[in-house]
């Protein structure tokens, strides 16, 4: 069944069209604020849009698009919502936490508890049936949540940063988890994590201010990220400006010289990407070589691996620390960040 | 004080401790005096005279129908205000709990004046036959008419602490909304709930003003036990204080029941974390 959603809610700056095939997994990124829970909240019909409709399949969700006027409650929907939280109910044992589903939808007891041993089994916490949700770990509740939500046999699973409030020891198990049981589902994860992008999700969009601002194959979006907010995730700078020959032209008209794997026409819209690793620091401007110079003022330094990451201008460096030390560099001062030409991927935007 | 090794620090200065023990004795110190005042070798006698059991039995069965009462209306009251905004709802709060600070006899003129013989809705139930007024019908109606803010109070502080995080949840996994309150939203303010309705049965257990406004003082009908320590004061001051004291016994036992109760049900829960 293809998931299709259009939505818009003035009040929260949202305006969202998406469409899930059957089986895929999508991952949601994006910076704080940016409208990714009030996606799965208008999916699960926690919170009502201004305009819009969405469907599973033949099956209508909403449809407040012109005339029309249907709202569909959330029992209805068949699309469960796992948070952050696990949000166990704290007065049922896990088995009866994850029974929860199945009797909502008219199972006996019997059939329920059956059901609820199986996923709990599947999640490997059959051996914690008969806790309450106050005697188990973080990473505990989170997996019996999964298996409450699986339990509930959802068409649509979304999952709201599931793995944000884990420990780093707890976070792998359920990633593990999770890529196991999404196999061959229809779900929607939200997650500021790359990590998960990469190993759970077929696709990723990148929402910022309430809009798409980038989706496409999880590997596509990282190795040639258009946003700004996915080159963050992937590690690499992110210039974006007019393509022209084999480099682009900046708003600025500064013109940053690079490398294409195909011809691209001029004048489109293009941008430069390339890793901090690639940049080396200056502290006067260079001559006569073919390099770009970007002129940028030190924001922040700190500490990335066994590297310094130097931030200026809305760019990384990484720079050994002994190289650090040398320039004397600090917070304030103007640097040269010069990257061969070789080093900077040029691609439309 | 809690000066035990293994306390942290309270942050309460030293004479806040004074003030609060003059506090504490100001409602303790009457409840002795009533205990020095009993006349014990008559104690039994007069608390098992046939008015005495008459009033208290009339009490106890009428406080558990108004509780039942509070309950069935105090619930739905207290979901729709904590969960479901609407216009006029601060004015719907207010009015709900206008009984908590109204002269009980002002709401038992109000209460006859609506049920009453020549009242709003009483002239009506006349007609079909149903007198209210003056019947053990009244006493619970008039002890459900000031104890009802109180079980609403208590139970839409317990719903709004809870949220409804659980309750979406419980909806995304296809459970009714019925089905949500039944086995969600209930069992979690179930303390709240429970203290809401030990109050509410404390309080209709002590009502006065109201039923006798609106009850009347017939034996046997409307004479609860407060009414009958009244009339007793009159006549027999030991009776009236042994009565007294039973009256205070059976909110204490009400009370601690339902604390210790509430105690053991809540440890389990946030015991492990």
């Amino acid at each position: 069944m293809t998931f299709h959603l259009d939505a818009t809610l003035a009040a929260r700056g949202f305006e969202v069209s998406l469409s899930l095939a059957p089986a895929e997994t999508v991952a949601i990124l994006g910076p704080n604020g940016a409208g990714k829970s009030t996606l799965l909240a208008i999916i699960a019909g926690l919170l009502r849009p201004d305009t819009g409709k969405a469907s599973i399949g033949d099956r209508i969700l909403f449809d407040l698009a012109g005339n029309a006027n249907i709202w569909n409650a959330p029992h209805t929907r068949g699309t469960a919502l796992m948070a952050q939280e696990a949000l166990l109910f704290p007065h049922l044992s896990a088995l009866d936490n994850v029974a929860f589903g199945p009797r909502s939808a008219g199972a006996s007891s019997a059939e329920a508890r059956a059901t609820a041993m199986h996923w709990l089994t599947e999640v490997d916490a059959g051996s914690l049936a008969s806790r309450r949700p106050g005697q188990l770990s973080g990473g505990q509740a989170q997996r019996i949540a999964v298996a409450r939500a699986l339990a509930a046999d959802p068409e649509l699973l979304l999952l709201d940063e599931p793995m944000a409030a884990l420990d780093i020891h707890a976070a792998p198990l359920l990633r593990r988890l999770l890529k196991r049981v999404l196999a061959g589902r229809t779900a929607i994860i939200i997650t500021h994590d790359i990590l998960d992008a990469f190993m759970l999700a077929d696709r990723v969009i990148v929402l910022e201010e309430g809009r798409i601002s980038e989706e496409g194959p999880t590997r596509d979006v990282l190795e040639r990220p258009r946003s700004r907010f996915a080159a963050g995730l992937a590690g690499l700078n992110l210039v974006t400006g007019t393509v022209n020959g084999h480099g682009i032209t900046t708003a600025q008209g500064q013109f940053v010289a690079g490398h294409s794997a195909d011809t691209i026409a001029s004048g489109q819209d293009g941008v430069a990407a390339f890793p901090p690793s690639a940049v080396s620091v200056f502290l006067t401007e260079e001559h006569g070589s073919p390099r770009n110079s970007f002129r940028v003022a030190i924001t922040d330094l700190e500490p990335h691996g066994d590297q310094i990451r130097v931030h200026a201008g809305g760019l990384s460096a990484d720079i050994t620390p002994a190289a650090s030390a040398d320039l004397g560099l600090a917070p304030g001062m103007t640097v040269y960040f010069v990257i061969k030409a070789a080093a900077i991927a040029i691609y439309p935007a | 004080m809690n000066r035990r090794s293994g306390s942290g620090y309270t942050g309460i200065p030293a004479w806040i401790y004074a003030i609060a023990s003059a506090g504490a004795l100001f409602v303790l110190l009457p409840l002795v005096a009533m205990v020095a005042k009993v006349n014990w070798p008559q104690f039994i006698p007069l608390i098992t005279s046939e008015s005495s059991l008459t009033a208290l039995g009339l009490s106890l069965r009428t406080s558990a129908g108004s509780t039942a009462l509070c309950i069935i209306f105090g619930v739905p009251l207290a979901l729709v205000l904590a969960r479901t905004p609407f216009p006029g709802q601060r004015l719907l709060r207010a009015f709900v709990l206008l009984p908590l600070v109204l002269p009980p006899v002002v709401g038992g003129i109000a209460l006859l004046y609506t049920f009453g013989r020549q009242g709003l809705l009483g002239k009506n139930l006349e007609l079909a036959g149903i007198q209210i007024a003056f019947s053990t019908t009244a006493v619970v109606l008039a002890q459900t008419f000031v104890a009802l803010p109180f079980l609403v109070v208590s139970l839409e502080g317990a719903l709004r602490t809870a949220g409804n995080k659980y309750e979406a949840v419980a909806a995304t996994l296809g459970a009714r909304p019925t089905t949500v309150l039944r086995r969600v939203t209930i069992p979690l303010v179930l303390p709240g709930l429970a203290s809401g309705a030990v109050l509410s049965f404390a309080r209709s257990l002590g009502e006065f003003g109201a039923t006798l406004t609106f009850a009347g003082s017939l034996q046997g009908v409307t004479r609860t036990l407060p009414l009958e320590i009244y009339l007793q004061r009159e006549t027999d001051a030991d009776a009236a204080v042994a009565l007294s004291l039973v009256l205070v016994a059976v909110a204490v036992a009400v009370v601690g029941l339902s604390y210790r109760r509430r105690h053991t049900g809540a440890a389990p829960e946030g015991a492990a974390k």
